[in-house]
């Protein structure tokens, strides 16, 4: 196996936007990704995506976006995993040029979700359609009860839970303040996240990613080739995906996302480290609970101890573990099918020094966490910068 | 008529059919072909109707079929036998002001058949399972 590194990254601003379409927003972030990797030919191409089809009327992407990125004939394919789309796409990018298969391969992920379609009807299909989403549950629904196990397993009082979970969220607005490309860039209080309107109990207006627009690139290539672009390297160190049950019902512990606890033992397996040597992660903080778990199941906290990373500074920037610099999925915004890909171009970012205020100063080692789901699937990643 | 999408789930939804692995004893419902013990071997089951709340939740915004039934309160529950299913919980007050008095993590609850939604603008109705409070 080829050592495979990060050669180019783009992305669109996250958003309401209205006034582009799919194949715009995908070829957007895929031209900037080319032009800062500086390269003229592609092999192949990965697209993640979740559910185009219901948001836009459209499927078959490999070819739309091949086509329209001006690439003939190029071998093109969709990756879906639900909200793990992107991240999935990404391992299968990095695994077709560790194997030698192909040089230069784009991965990006994409999704249009302001279509007028029904988003939370559209983002229910993640879970078990006949035994889930077909009682009524919904995705806010389905973290809430994460939620209610949670503060039921570890004994924790209402009032405290609720608002050590709000410091997750006023923390992730932080961090997207700093970011020109977040969708939310205004910084909130505990309060803003108390008094928002509730939408599934215990979870708040404020508890959940939006509903986002936009699109991310990176472009792959063997370690040897990125070397002569006179760029930092920032080299694929570790991979690691898994599933679990897709119901929630049927997992082990509803409080504990043993699918990410998987796919990240996997992860430090390859890459031969430890929790310890990681420098700052970006995380699917699809709700501030996602947060909370996926934090232990990376094996940063103990099980129950995450619950303080936010609410003791631990997670912020100049904290001691920095996570979602981005602003991550809360802030920064989450087009279900890019969130993985974005999660790369952040860690590339700041290993590479072109963070700007978000800078994670001497950041040598990054995780990126992806989930499909409530739990279902989880790709985890973690680059090195040389 | 049901559309086929509904009548395929009918012994689940109307019956709590499920399935026992011969060789290892786990049930599954929706009923499995292959257990996770590797085994292909099963006998039909039918799930208790007795069972325990282990988390729930009020979904405020439900997606537009439940629309006109929203709040909506949902529980995963564990039932007599250890099966986890999860169930809407009915028959409860129309208004209530706050739900955690009245829905407990531990609570005793049984299965009951319900009407779930209608579907589409026809309105068929479908049914299915629902829990409630004992
Ligand atoms: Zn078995």
């Amino acid at each position: 196996m080829r050592e495979v590194a990060v050669i180019g990254v783009g992305m669109t601003k996250f958003g309401e936007l209205w006034n582009t379409n799919l194949r715009s927003l995908f070829v957007e972030a895929a031209l900037k990704a080319l032009k800062d990797a500086g390269v003229d030919r592609l092999d192949s191409m990965y697209v993640g995506c979740m559910t185009s089809g219901l948001f836009a009327h459209q499927e078959h992407l490999g070819a739309l976006m091949a086509d329209y990125l001006g690439q003939k004939h190029l071998p093109a394919y969709r990756i879906e995993s639900a909200c793990a789309s992107g991240g999935l796409a990404f391992r299968l990018g990095f695994i077709e040029v560790a194997s030698g298969m192909s040089d230069i391969v784009l991965v990006g992920g994409v999704e249009k979700m302001h279509t007028g379609a029904d988003v939370t009807d559209a983002l229910s299909t993640a879970s078990d359609s006949e035994y889930e989403a077909f009682l009524g549950i919904t995705f806010p629904g389905l973290y809430a009860m994460i939620a209610n196990a949670y503060m039921h397993k570890y004994r924790i009082p209402y009032k405290e839970f609720r608002e050590k979970l709000a410091h997750v969220a006023v923390k992730n607005h932080e961090h997207g303040s700093k970011n020109p490309n977040a969708q939310f860039r205004m910084k909130i209080t505990v309060d803003t996240v108390l008094n928002s309107t509730l939408v599934a109990d215990p979870l708040r207006l404020m508890d959940c990613s939006p509903v986002t627009d936009g699109a991310a690139c990176v472009v792959l290539a063997p370690v040897e080739i990125a070397k002569k672009l006179g760029k930092p390297v920032v080299k694929v160190i570790g991979s690691g995906a898994a599933t679990s049950a897709i119901a929630l019902a049927q997992r082990d512990d509803i409080a504990w996302l043993d699918v990410v606890e998987a796919a990240a033992k996997r992860a430090y397996d390859m890459a031969k480290i430890t929790p310890k040597d990681i420098d700052l992660v970006e995380l699917h903080d699809c709700f501030t609970i996602a947060e909370v778990c996926v934090l232990e199941a990376l094996g940063f906290y103990e099980p129950g101890g995450a619950i303080n990373a936010a609410y003791n500074g631990d997670t912020y920037i100049g904290g001691k573990l920095p996570v979602n610099t981005s602003g991550g999925l809360k802030a920064k915004g989450h087009p279900v099918g890019a969130t993985g890909v974005a999660q790369i171009v952040e860690i590339v970012e700041q290993l590479r020094g072109n963070a700007g205020e978000r800078q994670v100063k001497g950041a040598k080692r990054g995780l990126a966490q992806n989930m499909g789901g409530s739990g279902a699937s989880s790709v985890v990643h973690i680059l090195e910068v040389e | 008529m049901l559309t086929p999408r509904v009548y395929t789930e009918i012994p689940q939804r109307y019956r709590l059919e499920a399935n026992k692995c011969k060789a290892c004893g786990k049930v599954f419902f929706p009923p499995r072909l292959v257990c996770t013990c590797g085994s292909q071997d099963f006998e039909p089951y039918r799930l208790p109707t007795r069972g325990k709340i282990v988390t729930y939740t009020v979904v405020r915004t439900p997606g537009f079929v439940f629309k006109l039934q929203k709040p909506i309160v949902l529980a995963i529950v564990e039932l007599e036998d250890g099966t986890r299913i999860m169930a809407q919980v009915t028959d409860l007050p129309p208004v209530v002001e706050d739900y955690s008095e009245i829905i407990k993590i531990g609570a005793e609850v049984e299965l009951v058949f319900r009407k779930i939604f209608s579907e589409q603008e026809a309105g068929i109705h479908v049914y299915g399972y629902k829990c409630r409070l004992i």
